[in-house]
């Protein structure tokens, strides 16, 4: 069988080739979207936590400027 | 029974241990169904000889089957656990229930899509309201209204408790999907693979729909593990184990 007549799909090529596209996109698109999902909450997990850190230390030190301010 | 097992189960629903778990599993469900899918294909669209009757069209069987049985396992299965979730309340339940519902609705559409791309050069139509491609096509609304549904809620576990009453009461669909081309005149074909007694599909044709249906099982395992882990990083972003694991992701992405 030549490569030739295996695309030609017999005369059924633009209704088989569609078929397994679609089975390919969906399911590339369905195993993608969990991946992308995870990066980006682990991405905004950690500047959460990150911006938390350092709203603590900037309240430590205005809270040791008062102290020292006081005689 | 020995009482091992429930412990492990118990141990594993864990979603720390659980999200380990699924991290080790899931690649080698994925590799496995990738080799599946080759061997499959290889078999369905070069082994297998032209069918009598459709000429190289019906080779559209080796994804619109495989993708038509998982639609109903996958239903199968949101139920089963979207039952466990009600009763026992158990989170990573609710969480398997309601992340097979995506992957559920996206073997359902690719059934109907490569349904109809089939249907027009063999029946001489994109569509016909008969019994099976109706009851399909409600299948995909009861994914779709799973997935409305849990997202409708502002509290999440509310949401998932709400959709897991949707997918069992939706349970009813599958019987008719199932005999709909036995209980009415459809224009779509018997059943031609059984489990018990003979399929009347030649062995060529038939064995690479095995190996595709097998190859789709180990990716609905890989793409369950993978949404599941992920959601709940999502549910239990407040606690210890996820806090560590963003840090280290952090560095080793640096």
């Amino acid at each position: 069988m030549s490569l030739q007549s295996f695309f030609a799909m017999g005369g059924y090529a633009a209704y088989v080739w569609p078929a397994y596209a679609v089975f390919f996109v969906v399911l590339i698109a369905d195993y993608l979207a969990p991946i992308r999902r995870r990066r980006r909450l682990l991405r905004e997990l950690h500047a959460r936590m990150a911006r938390q850190k350092a709203r603590e230390n900037r309240r430590t030190s205005d809270a040791m400027d008062t102290a020292r301010q006081q005689p | 029974m020995a009482n091992w097992v429930p412990l492990w189960l118990h141990r594993l629903s864990a979603p720390p241990t659980f999200y380990r778990f699924a991290g080790k599993l899931r690649p080698w469900c994925f590799w496995l169904a990738i080799l599946a899918t080759v061997i499959g294909l290889y078999g369905g669209l070069v082994l297998a000889p032209p069918d009598y009757q459709q000429g190289d069209a019906f080779r559209i069987i080796y994804v619109h089957v495989p993708s038509a049985w998982m639609g109903l396992f996958v239903y199968a299965t949101m139920a089963v656990a979207a039952f466990i979730a009600l009763v026992w309340r158990i989170k990573l339940a609710e969480v398997v229930a309601m992340q097979s519902a995506p992957i559920g609705a996206a073997f359902t559409f690719i059934t109907l899509v490569t349904g109809s791309l089939w249907g027009q050069p063999t029946w001489g139509t994109w569509w016909t309201w008969g019994a099976r491609l109706t009851s399909e096509l409600v299948l995909l609304f009861l994914y779709l209204g799973v997935l409305g549904l849990y997202h409708a809620f502002e509290d999440r576990r509310q949401g998932a408790r709400a959709a897991s009453f949707l997918a069992i009461i939706g349970l009813v669909n599958l019987p008719i999907v199932h005999y709909s081309v036995q209980w009415w005149n459809t224009l779509h074909q018997g059943t031609t693979v059984r489990l018990l007694g003979p399929s009347t599909i030649d062995s060529r044709m038939l064995w690479p729909l095995l190996v595709m249906a097998l190859a789709t099982h180990l990716y609905w395992a890989a793409s369950l593990l993978g949404r599941v882990r992920t959601d709940l990083l999502d549910l239990e972003s407040g606690k210890h184990w996820v806090r560590e694991l963003s840090q280290v992701n952090h560095r080793a992405s640096q």
